[in-house]
């Protein structure tokens, strides 16, 4: 291979990320000296150790590379595969983990004498850990994964930077770790899905504009003349995620010493801007981003041109537009104005159509090909992942309804949606994605069995299954029992009573869950048989070039 | 350079563009998404016109229906009480003991009183009434402060040590803790309490006439307790805080003090009276 030979140096960019690592090493020994409570000189030091293993890794890397990695191998692109094969395996261990947790208090629901009387595991812990783990950790590296590898691949060009891919994959590890860490030891700012405290927010702002202008720098060193639909997916992801970020972490810190901060908006503005934050959370995480990863493996897995290209264009741009503004429907018949509360509702009815676009252009890219959903597990579960993003993102404005939501409001029902959304159409459809990554990844001709892709398909679909219906059955029975009057008037129930009503499907809830994790637990076992003994991919692919990466 | 091709399985052409091996089609927007889109957005403006929904400067549209949910949940929640009360015409100034014999009055009371003792008395009683350590039980007929309607009645409206004025109140001195006894008199006092209801605890020897000098004023020379007084009955199995001579023991050493609290202007007067025929009824009203 013909390199061209330079000469090596310790770039700027290397230089500059040393000495990032090394002030925040001091700033952080100073906080673990001078902190008020133990949680936070426990995260100072895990912060200081983490900065040390950073600068540790900047030098080790200048040592091991020989020179500045081509941006071209043999006229292709050199794509840098490294953190994406990092954030892969860290997406399916996190993801377990989440998973585990979620069975776990699922379980502590059915069977309160599960939380042990202690403090670090029970519900009001574990809930929000299960709820990161799944979303930010198992979620955040799979779009991590995954938007690498698209960005890189559609656009024909190297990521930019020699630390800045890695530094963005693990510090958003490091994030996760303080965030996990901090919900078991009690550390919150009591923010659905925004729970960690001022410090690691600061931390994920810092790993997250990074990622920004990485992702964007791939794109400005693009080779093609357009950006593919499956990049506008996820650079609005980014860029949104941006912005919600700091809006719902405007908070002041009681003192630098301490992990307590006070948020800026208090009463009806805290709560707005909180759902707010949680509904794009919702939209722009696990919807737009995810659509990203729908866009480039399901016509990938298919081999079909994407169904229609202006479809594309207009869901994309209605979806982004109209998502913004539905959060309000989270507070309906609360201290909210009404008039928050219906622009809330309507948007989420007119989201209706640009949300089943994407639908509309995954299942259709399939016309021509429904044959392959007999022989193709992975693509069955690309499929059927699309299937239930349809199903999700239609019972969303229906339970926008003022009406509606009155009844499903504060029960189970909106645990069961929110599952169909997560275990359906984010689980299934990071599944498909990482059954795809793993062998074009490690080079390898293909997954090691399909007939266990099979089998983690159907076991997670029968745990889906029993988990959704589960939760409609006792959110819709929970809702009509605290409604239910008896002849005079008087309310039939008292709540202890819908409580009890609801044990069983708490019951079947919790075994689903477990069917859930089995099936992922079969994933990492054939993810593993894969890059461990899967047969080499011969030569260069249409999936996957024989290009080494260059670490 | 975009080069359009024809795709045969659908019959449509690409755009010509082409990224890592993907293409796009050139299909049209499907008829029916659009239409549907297009419902959903006059649906909308429709909604606009007829409820409040744009902000303003310093006021928001209010909708020519004029309503809003704020006043729809409060006029459906006060046609309901006003409903209710329809059928309890009498009951705010009926006595007590007339209830029972009413029997439009009774069925109110009772389906009242179920509803708002799972809401409001449950939570320590038991959705059952049978009550836990440090909650008595109201389904037993061992009463604390009197089983009579009345007696209930009164609990009710003012509570228990809960700090109204007309709180029923009483103490159980600290015979350890003060120093009044010391540790064997105690025990020997709690042996002959237990042994008055279970026959395999023996005595100390002392144990009666220490019981006489020091609880008799209260609890009563045979141990059946004081009503008036709030003074329990020691000579039944029934205990508060536990039987056995150990928790006997510990309750004399350093006694618990149960709080219930006021009812009166928490709840509506009518309620709190469903609520002592609702108790009463329970099975140990007297």
């Amino acid at each position: 291979m013909a390199r061209p030979v330079e000469t090596k140096a310790f770039t700027l960019e290397e230089m500059g990320y040393s000495l990032f690592l090394a002030l925040l090493a001091v700033v952080c020994v100073i906080l673990a000296g001078k902190a008020w409570e133990p949680q936070l000189a426990f995260h100072a030091a895990v912060g200081a150790v983490f900065a040390a293993i950073g600068i540790f890794l900047i030098i080790k890397g200048y040592n091991d590379r020989s020179a500045q990695p081509a941006q071209m191998i043999d006229g292709k692109a050199n794509y840098n595969y490294g953190p994406i094969k990092f954030a892969a395996i860290a997406s399916v261990f996190w993801g377990v983990a989440g998973f585990l947790v979620g069975v776990y208090i699922a379980s502590e629901l059915a069977w309160p004498a599960l939380n042990l009387d202690l403090p670090f595991i029970n519900f009001g812990r574990l809930r929000p850990l299960h709820t990161s783990a799944v979303i930010f950790a198992f979620g955040g590296n799979v779009l991590l994964a995954t938007s690498f590898y698209v960005v890189q691949r559609t656009s024909q060009a190297r990521m930019p930077g020699i630390v800045t891919p890695w530094f963005i994959v693990l510090g958003y590890n490091a994030f996760i770790v303080i965030a996990g860490t901090g919900y078991l030891l009690g550390v919150t700012q009591s923010k659905e899905y925004a729970e960690p405290e001022w410090y690691a927010d600061l931390w994920l702002t810092i790993v997250w504009v990074i990622y920004l202008l990485a992702f964007l720098g791939t794109l400005w060193k693009r080779k093609e003349p357009h950006i593919y639909v499956a990049n506008w997916f996820y650079l609005a992801f980014i860029v949104t995620v941006a912005m919600l970020h700091l809006g719902n972490n405007m908070s002041v810190p009681v003192s630098i010493y301490s992990i307590k901060s006070v948020q800026v908006f208090s009463g009806v503005q805290d709560a707005m801007v909180q759902w707010w934050y949680g509904h794009n959370a919702v939209g722009f995480f696990l919807t737009a981003a995810f659509l990203g990863i729908m866009y480039y493996f399901v016509p990938k897995r298919a081999d079909r041109p994407v169904y229609s290209y202006r479809l594309s264009i207009i869901h994309f741009w209605a979806l982004i537009f109209l998502y913004i503004w539905a959060g309000p429907h989270h507070l309906h018949y609360t201290a909210l104005p009404e008039w928050a509360s219906t622009l809330g509702m309507t948007f989420s009815i007119m989201l209706w159509m640009p949300s089943w676009g994407g639908m509309i252009n995954g299942l259709m890219t399939l016309s021509g090909a429904w044959d392959k959903l007999r022989t193709d597990p992975v693509l069955r579960m690309l499929v059927v992942s699309v299937a239930f993003y349809g199903m999700s993102t239609f019972e969303g404005p229906l339970m926008s309804i003022k009406a509606v939501n009155g009844l499903s409001h504060y029960t189970d029902w909106t645990v069961g949606h929110v599952h169909s959304g997560a275990l359906g159409w984010v689980g299934f459809v990071s599944f498909g994605a990482l059954y795809c990554l793993f062998p074009w990844l490690w080079n390898k001709k293909s997954v090691y069995s399909l007939k266990l892709v099979s089998w983690h398909f159907w076991t997670a679909t029968i745990g889906i299954v029993f988990y959704i219906c589960a939760m409609w059955v006792s959110g819709i029975m929970q809702g009509l029992m605290w409604r239910a009057y008896d002849k005079l008037g008087f309310l039939e129930y008292s709540f202890i009573e819908t409580v009890a009503a609801m044990h069983p499907y708490y019951a079947i809830r919790a075994l689903g869950g477990a069917l859930f994790l089995l099936g992922s637990l079969i994933m990492v076992y054939n993810l593993y048989m894969t890059v461990a003994h899967g047969e080499d991919a011969e030569g260069a692919t249409a999936g996957a070039p024989a290009l080494a990466p260059a670490e | 350079m975009a080069q359009q091709e024809l795709d045969h399985l659908s019959g449509q052409t690409t755009t010509g563009h082409e990224w890592d091996g993907l293409k796009e089609l050139n299909t049209p927007l499907p008829k029916w998404w659009l239409y549907v889109f297009y419902v959903c957005i006059i649906w909308s403006v429709g909604y606009y016109v007829f409820y409040p929904s744009w902000p303003l400067v310093s006021s928001y549209t209010q909708g020519i229906f004029g309503s809003t949910m704020r006043s729809d949940s409060i006029a459906a929640y006060e046609g309901g009480v006003k409903a209710r009360l329809a059928n309890a015409s009498g009951l705010a100034d009926a006595p007590l003991e007339q209830i029972k014999s009413t029997p439009a009055l009774l069925e109110f009371a009772m389906a009242n009183g179920k509803a708002a003792f799972g809401d409001n008395c449950a939570p320590c009683h038991g959705s059952g009434a049978t009550g836990g350590p440090g909650y008595p039980s109201l389904q037993d007929d061992d009463w604390i402060w009197g089983g009579k309607l009345a007696d209930i009645y009164q609990t009710l409206q003012f509570g228990i040590r809960s700090g109204h004025a007309k709180a029923r109140d009483s103490q159980m001195p600290n015979f350890g803790k003060d120093g009044i006894l010391n540790k064997e008199q105690i025990a020997s006092v709690a042996s002959y309490v237990v042994s008055l209801s279970d026959t395999s605890v023996k005595a100390a020897a002392d144990g009666k006439q220490l019981f006489s000098d020091n609880c008799a004023a209260c609890h009563g020379e045979d141990a059946k307790g004081n009503l008036e007084l709030g003074a329990p009955n020691l000579a039944d199995k029934i205990w508060l805080y536990g039987g056995g001579v150990d928790k006997v023991a510990a309750q004399m050493t350093e006694a618990k003090h149960g709080v219930m609290p006021a009812w009166e202007g928490r709840l509506d007067a009518i309620t709190i009276k469903s609520l002592a025929v609702y108790v009463h009824s329970l099975g140990g009203g007297k």
